[in-house]
């Protein structure tokens, strides 16, 4: 560690204003305060009292990812195994799954961060951290056969289009994960739906064990049946869903693993609780209505199976928590926690394109989040206006 | 009854006129800098399509369509006017257009001179014309359906406008590259706003 200090610390003054490299100076601080937390503090005048910055927000919630990440790997290696008629042990499993998605979260990584350095150079302003937490979100959103090269196409058109034509991080009006999953679904629709790409090898369909489906539950639910099943006919209750060891994108499936991440973040306040609590409270009133008003299987869906199935349960906690696209108001939060999981289950439901409608709900929400904001503090001004006149 | 409200909340949702037509976005994109004055066009976009709908659908009905004029003697069914149902409609749209003018200046003066040129352009605004010719395509029974398509369309684009104009007020102070400040961020939103739209497509009610 010192020796790399040291290093830094050598080749510092060619970076800085009127080095030789002074033109890369956004590249080589962004690499220093990745390796070390600066240490420059304010000498007079207000103290902050603790570093809190980006950077350790961000942290948190890569962190805060890591049980979805693991166990979506082990998932991946079982979902496998099984459609292949196998089972070997706990290590086997975990290792291919882990082989199977370190490539994307390094494409998504290489390629984002790639993107983000370029424009940092050529804008001249440092390289945030922002990043950090997309990369991390997109492989846990996608399937894990998806072709690399799509994942870095997808990312790259959302870094560019969904950020930094805004001004970089903190700026943008969508969640760069959302749109690079929205990217991916609308340009390539077979590679993102179906039966076939939630299970690797699926596609290939080499060694499959006869008669092996690889849909989703929602899959199956929007074929109007009400007894879900795994690959090999295997019945899904909901303490399957609950734990996750079900087809689907690769961090998206436990909802267990998915709440210990909840739990960090709302521990370390980095997420907003009330978002997260009117998502789900969103999904289960909108569940309810269904239920109440059911003509069909699918609408007849137990209301809180609805909230474990699917990517609603990571969408609220990790992509409508969002601080920068989601609405910054208190009272905001929830109208728009609200609205999200009740669209989300409308779309998931009564849209027969869609089979998952969490992340189109969240991406029509954070398109919204300004006008709520708007409302909610036009709504404070009247009332303290209001309160004015009174008083005088 | 149903019907109606399913007219309406197709035609705001999943037939919007700018996500799913991009229609009317020359006011879209010139008048959403602030959310004010995108309301106050917004409304007024509503209160036009809200009449003019079902005024071109009567004109439609017993003047213009083949064999409409029976109802005035039998030697004239066989009479098709619907040649002339572009200059009609607009002939209906511009006078509508110049009462809402004439009501906003009286009522509502700092709304008026805010969206200048642009509250008399509503009558060149595609969303309204369009409204009226999706009406005549789309052979809607009676004029509470024409009604409630023409509220739908309005309500559905003030939606889009006042969205864009909450965004626009957001980004003001982001550091957006110089060439596409202005309408050029405006169109990648208004893209990225029609992806989100894309969630309603398919619905079937």
């Amino acid at each position: 560690m010192k020796i790399l200090r040291n290093y830094i610390d050598k080749i510092k003054p060619k970076f800085e204003k009127g080095g030789k490299y002074h033109m890369f100076f956004s590249t080589f601080e962004a690499f220093e305060t990745f390796l070390f937390v600066p240490d420059t503090v304010t000498k007079t005048g207000s103290h902050i009292r603790d570093n809190m910055d980006m950077k350790r927000t961000m942290a948190i919630v890569v962190v805060a990812t890591i049980p979805a990440l693991l166990f979506g790997m082990w998932n991946t290696g079982y979902q496998h195994f099984l459609s292949i008629g196998e089972s070997p042990e706990f290590w086997a499993t975990f290792f291919f799954g882990f082989l199977k998605v370190l490539p994307i979260i390094v494409v998504a990584y290489v390629v984002g961060l790639g993107v983000e350095f370029i424009f940092a150079q050529m804008r001249g302003h440092e390289v945030n951290e922002g990043f950090l937490v997309s990369g991390m979100l997109i492989p846990l959103i996608v399937p894990a056969d998806v072709p690399l090269w799509m994942v870095a196409v997808a990312t790259i058109f959302a870094v560019v289009i969904g950020k930094e034509v805004f001004g970089g991080t903190g700026m943008n009006i969508l969640n760069p994960a959302l749109t690079t999953r929205a990217f991916l679904f609308f340009a390539y629709p077979t590679m993102m739906s179906g039966d076939k790409v939630w299970i690797p090898g699926l596609l290939k369909g080499e060694g499959i064990v006869d008669g092996f489906s690889g849909a989703t539950v929602l899959g199956q639910a929007a074929q109007n049946v009400s007894e879900f099943t795994n690959g090999v006919g295997e019945k899904i209750g909901g303490w399957e869903m609950f734990f996750g060891n079900i087809p689907g994108s690769i961090g998206e499936t436990s909802t267990l693993a998915i709440l210990l991440g909840a739990v960090i973040l709302i521990y370390t306040g980095v997420a907003s609780w009330k978002i997260m609590f009117s998502v789900f409270a969103g999904g289960a009133v909108m569940g309810l209505i269904l239920n109440a008003f059911a003509v069909n299987e699918f609408m007849a869906l137990p209301y809180w199976q609805h909230l474990l199935l699917g990517g609603f349960a990571f969408g609220a906690v990790f992509m409508a928590t969002d601080p920068v696209s989601g609405t910054q108001t208190e009272k905001g939060k929830w109208i728009y926690g609200f609205l999200i999981g009740f669209l989300a289950i409308l779309i998931r439901v009564l849209n027969p394109a869609y089979p998952e409608g969490v992340m189109l709900a969240i991406l029509l929400m954070n398109v919204f989040a300004p006008l709520i904001d708007h409302y909610v503090i036009e709504g404070n001004v009247r009332r303290r206006m209001k309160r004015m006149k009174l008083t005088a | 009854m149903e019907n109606l409200v399913n007219i309406f909340v197709k035609s705001i949702f999943i037939d919007n006129m700018i996500f799913a037509y991009f229609l009317g976005m020359c006011s879209y994109l010139a008048v959403s800098k602030t959310v004010k004055t995108s309301t106050g066009l917004g409304i007024a976009v509503i209160f036009v399509l809200g009449f003019t709908v079902p005024v071109d659908f009567l004109l439609q009905k017993y003047v213009l369509a083949e064999g409409a004029l029976a109802w005035l003697s039998p030697s004239l069914a066989d009479v098709d006017l619907s040649f002339l149902s572009f200059i009609m409609f607009i002939a209906i749209i511009a006078s509508m257009v110049q009462l809402v003018e004439m009501i906003i200046e009286k009522f509502s003066p700092a709304l008026y001179s805010s969206l200048g040129i642009f509250l008399p352009l509503i009558a060149v605004n595609c969303a309204i014309l369009g409204g009226s010719l999706f009406m005549q395509e789309r052979e809607y029974a009676n004029i509470a359906e024409a009604t409630s398509f023409g509220l739908g369309s309005g309500v559905g684009w003030f939606l889009a406008i006042v969205g864009i104009a909450a965004i626009r007020e957001k980004i003001k102070y982001s550091n957006v590259p110089a060439p596409l400040r202005g309408l050029g961020i405006t169109f990648i939103i208004t893209g990225l706003m029609g992806i989100a739209f894309m969630s309603f497509m398919g619905i079937k009610l």
